[in-house]
């Protein structure tokens, strides 16, 4: 079994984003399997705020040494703030992928779509897998 | 590397894996009566007779270093110093394709990084590119990277009517299915105010060429304010001999500067292979199409050249590459590279001069014809449009029949209103003697 951190206050997609709703708010990252994957993170291409976004759109790129992998939205709703921070300090994703290296925070407009995504132990089995 | 065929049972198993029975299945969907047409071939000839055929029929041609042109349009009768064909000549260079291995590929590589930082330098701009197939397609690139810029928010490129005719063609072809308008030039002239007056919040991008295609030069600050009020992106299609006397496009705002790169040492050639270059805002660098060579460190701590940011392109993001077309005029950018460090700063202003002062001589000189006209509306740098009293293609054909003079580009077959107007380019290489006749032979025509 890998040793990826996956809180279980997150949801997780298939193609490896987070999601932790906050007051309505779903804050959106992509994993530390995701991170691990990708090495040492060099840009990441952020959407607007206020972009209305469906479950699974691309919203973004991150881009590592290795590749350049679509950041896809897990829930729908509008875009309500970016992670700027995040710009000329990537690696911030490598070292603190669910927290400081968040990437965008979304007001869920059908919070229902929650249900959809897998949960900690599911998403750590899915790694596994693919390990 | 052995050539290994496939065998008949290679081409049963690939037949029964894409589910069709025989090769020509594949070629069902086009009609029947085209699929394997009869060729009518002559019979076969010798390598020898073959090679006395195509001398004697290259003996049809004009060839461009012994006659007078006075033809430009985009395609300019420059001198190329013989070292530039001399080094792109050299087997390790003329051969090499795509330089992915660096290990193998320094002397490749370090000439297109040589490449890009002179055209950064001439045309003003952080970022260029290691080139496109030539001027048009530059210009598409940049549209294309403009809309990318906006994230496809936008739907809207305004172009100048100033901006050569075949280029803004090219530029709506790749446009064609996306959704995009293309305005500005819907008339033939080059007016700021039309053009201005079509920028609006839709707008990805503003393009004008510098000097226009009408050889004259116009102010661009005005142009990239308009264009930057409404957050649009200012191209400016530049001929790289202009700016070796001109401000750099990159000095007065603009944030992608394209152009045609065949006056840097590559002839005429019937009309290829030429080069597209391509420069922008390092802020826009991974958004910009093509191949891009950087400087780094080996792990000895020596300077070494490296494909980067390849992340952009098809072979890393497939269909989300930045353009469909990533490879880029190798062969052609060195040749300008070399021409470009032979001439240096100095000798690159000087040629300039030479194509500025010589288009002058030959405006007054025809100016003093009766019945033709020189347009002097606007500063002019190589080419000018001259009023002529008959059509273009009689008096061209009188030039060349009684003088052995190319004559210039017939304005109308691009600009509809334009009737009678010819198009002139004077370079470096037209002698004061040709420059004479033509006006000589000008004055003959008109009577």
């Amino acid at each position: 079994m890998g040793d990826w951190k996956a809180p279980t206050d997150c949801k997780y997609t298939k193609t490896d984003e987070w999601v932790r709703v906050e007051n309505g708010e779903g804050v959106v990252g992509i994993t530390d399997f995701a991170q691990s994957q990708l090495s040492d993170l060099v840009y990441v291409e952020l959407p607007h705020v206020g972009d209305t976004v469906k479950a699974g759109d691309e919203i973004g790129v991150v881009e590592s040494v290795k590749a350049a992998a679509p950041l896809k939205s897990p829930v729908s709703g509008e875009v309500v703030a970016v992670n700027e921070a995040l710009e000329g300090s990537e690696s911030t994703i490598n070292q603190d992928p669910f927290g400081s290296g968040w990437i965008v925070r979304i007001r869920l407009s059908n919070p229902a779509e929650m249900d959809d995504l897998m949960d900690a132990a599911a998403y750590q089995q899915y790694c596994d897998e693919r390990a | 590397m052995t050539y290994l065929p496939h065998t008949d049972a290679d081409i049963e198993a690939m037949l029964k894996v894409i589910g069709i029975r025989r090769i020509e299945d594949m070629f069902a969907d086009v009609p029947e009566k085209f699929r394997f047409p009869a060729l009518d071939l002559p019979e076969a000839i010798s390598q020898m007779e073959a090679a006395w055929r195509l001398e004697e029929m290259s003996h049809a041609n004009l060839p461009g270093g012994k006659t007078a042109i006075f033809l430009g349009a985009g395609a300019y009768n420059h001198w190329s110093p013989p070292v530039v064909n001399h080094t792109i000549l050299r087997g390790e260079f003329l051969t090499a394709y795509t330089p992915y291995q660096p290990e193998v590929s320094q002397g490749t590589l370090q000439a297109i990084y040589e490449y890009q930082s002179m055209i950064c330098a001439l045309t003003g701009m952080q970022v260029s590119n290691a080139s496109h197939y030539d001027g048009a397609t530059s210009l598409a690139e940049a549209a294309i990277m403009a809309l990318n810029v906006h994230g496809l928010r936008r739907k809207k490129i305004v172009l100048c009517a100033g901006i050569h005719p075949e280029y803004r063609a090219v530029v709506r072809t790749y446009m064609q299915g996306m959704g995009v308008t293309i305005t500005g030039d819907e008339d033939d002239s080059a007016d700021w105010d039309r053009l201005i007056a079509a920028v609006d919040g839709d707008t990805a991008m503003v393009a004008a060429q510098y000097p226009n295609f009408f050889g004259q030069v116009q102010a661009i600050p005005r142009l990239v304010e308009a264009a930057h009020e409404y957050g649009a992106l200012m191209c400016v299609v530049a001929d790289p001999i202009a700016l070796g006397l001109l401000k750099p496009p990159g000095w007065m705002g603009a944030d992608v500067v394209v152009g045609e790169g065949q006056s840097l040492g590559i002839p005429l050639s019937f009309g290829g292979p030429y080069l597209g270059f391509f420069a922008t805002r390092e802020e826009h660098v991974r958004k910009m199409a093509g191949r891009l060579v950087g400087e780094t460190l080996d792990t000895r701590g020596e300077t070494g050249y490296v494909l980067t940011l390849a992340t952009r392109e098809q072979h890393i993001r497939r269909a989300r590459a930045t353009s469909n077309i990533c490879t880029n005029q190798g062969l052609m950018a060195l040749a300008a590279c070399v021409y470009m460090s032979v001439m240096g700063k100095h000798g690159l202003r000087r040629v300039a001069e030479l194509c500025y002062h010589k288009a002058h001589y030959a405006a007054d000189a025809i100016d003093r014809v009766d019945g033709y006209q020189v347009d002097r509306s606007k500063p002019f740098f190589k080419e000018f449009v001259v009023q002529c009293p008959k059509p273009v293609a009689e008096i061209n054909d009188y030039l060349l029949s009684e003088y052995g003079i190319i004559g210039g580009y017939d304005l109308e077959r691009a600009y509809p209103s334009r009737v009678n107007q010819m198009l002139i380019a004077v370079t470096e290489q037209n002698t004061r003697a040709e420059i004479d006749d033509l006006a000589q032979a000008l004055s003959e025509v008109a009577k």
